[in-house]
């Protein structure tokens, strides 16, 4: 064996053989998914800045997969949320989740954008949940980038584990009608 | 020469009377009173008058005063600049909190235009002629005037809030 630093993703639970590899369709494509989250940032404040430090060179989040950043939903799988969402944007980034295809996920990154924030009051939207379903909250005001970091491998765990189906299932289309999303 | 704060008030009281009333230094910022149909004449005078010369808008704002009698509910404060004697000046104008509307200035100064429609954005006063009076930095769909005090200002829609563990319930049980 050739000594590598390189660190690859471990293949799923399958039957090995000679010439074949039989496993689960639902592990080969969570495998694929979660190694290759494609993230649109939609950055309004400090937690923005952080996500800046969490993609470059230090922290790097290109080694999970992330290495393109979409700036266009439509190629995007990981909406990151990142800062004060005031309830004038709100239906904004309602639309910008719409036109995301599926499967999409949602990180709501810092106190803001998980709950509003110290911004208890008239004019900010006391967290994204009330507009669009979210997968993973990162705490913190703002989180360091390791806690980004943290919340991404959540998700890609998340990912990883989700039923090729799901997105089909009623119960996921009972949410998606519950913030009348269509 | 120097634009001098009785000269102001001289001419003032010269041309508008009775209109223009509580005349007094606040700080380095003199002071006035005017009444509330009489806005856009006073405002014009001192724009156009060739010694008091304020020539602009530095700002225009509400103040909700909730205690005050219902014909002094409301307030719109006018701050004018005049550039070439660097003189400052400040007007307040009442309204009655039943009816609070006033003409708009945003024809003198179009600056105002928007500073008119934030006031009406979080105060609600109506600036009678204004060309498009309508919310500029609240979401249109909003049917309360923020700044008013009888609106509060948290949002109702906050549900991790414990009140418990902000000291807002009388016994803290």
């Amino acid at each position: 064996m050739i000594e590598s630093k390189t660190k690859m993703v471990d293949a799923p639970e399958g039957v090995v053989g000679e010439g074949f590899f039989a496993t689960k369709l639902n592990d080969v494509v969570g495998l694929a998914r979660a190694n290759s989250l494609w993230p649109l940032p939609f950055a309004t404040s400090c937690c923005g800045i952080e996500f800046m430090a969490t993609m470059a060179s230090h922290y790097d989040l290109a080694r999970f997969g992330s290495e393109r950043v979409s700036f266009s939903p439509r190629q995007a799988d990981m909406l990151m949320v990142m800062g004060t969402i005031s309830k004038k944007m709100a239906p904004i980034l309602r639309q910008v989740y719409e036109q995301m295809a599926e499967p999409r996920w949602v990180i709501a990154v810092g106190a803001c954008a998980s709950s509003g924030g110290i911004f208890d009051t008239y004019s900010v939207l006391q967290g994204i949940d009330k507009v669009i379903p979210v997968d993973v909250y990162v705490p913190g005001c703002p989180p360091r980038p390791e806690q980004i970091v943290d919340g991404v491998m959540k998700l890609q765990e998340l990912v990883r584990t989700e039923s090729v189906r799901r997105r089909s299932s009623p119960e996921y289309q009972e949410l998606l009608a519950s913030y009348n999303i269509k | 020469m120097a634009l001098e704060t009785s000269v102001i008030q001289e001419k003032l009281t010269a041309t508008f009377g009775e209109s223009v009333f509580n005349f007094t230094q606040e700080k380095s910022i003199f002071s006035l009173e005017v009444a509330s149909d009489k806005i856009t004449a006073v405002l014009l005078f001192l724009k156009n008058d060739e010694t008091l010369r304020f020539n602009f808008l530095t700002d225009l704002c509400g103040i909700h005063y909730p205690d005050n009698d219902d014909n002094h509910q409301f307030t719109v404060v006018y701050h004018l600049h005049n550039w070439i004697d660097n003189v400052r000046l400040k007007i307040k104008t009442y309204l009655p909190g039943s009816n609070p509307e006033i003409k708009t200035v945003s024809n003198i100064f179009l600056c105002a235009n928007w500073m008119e429609r934030e006031t009406f954005d979080f105060y609600g006063i109506n600036f009678v002629g204004h060309p498009q009076l309508k919310r500029i930095l609240n979401m249109d769909e909003m049917i309360s005037f923020p700044m008013r005090k009888e609106f509060p200002m948290e949002d109702g829609g906050r549900t991790d809030k414990d009140d418990r563990f902000f000291g807002r319930t009388i016994d803290n049980c």
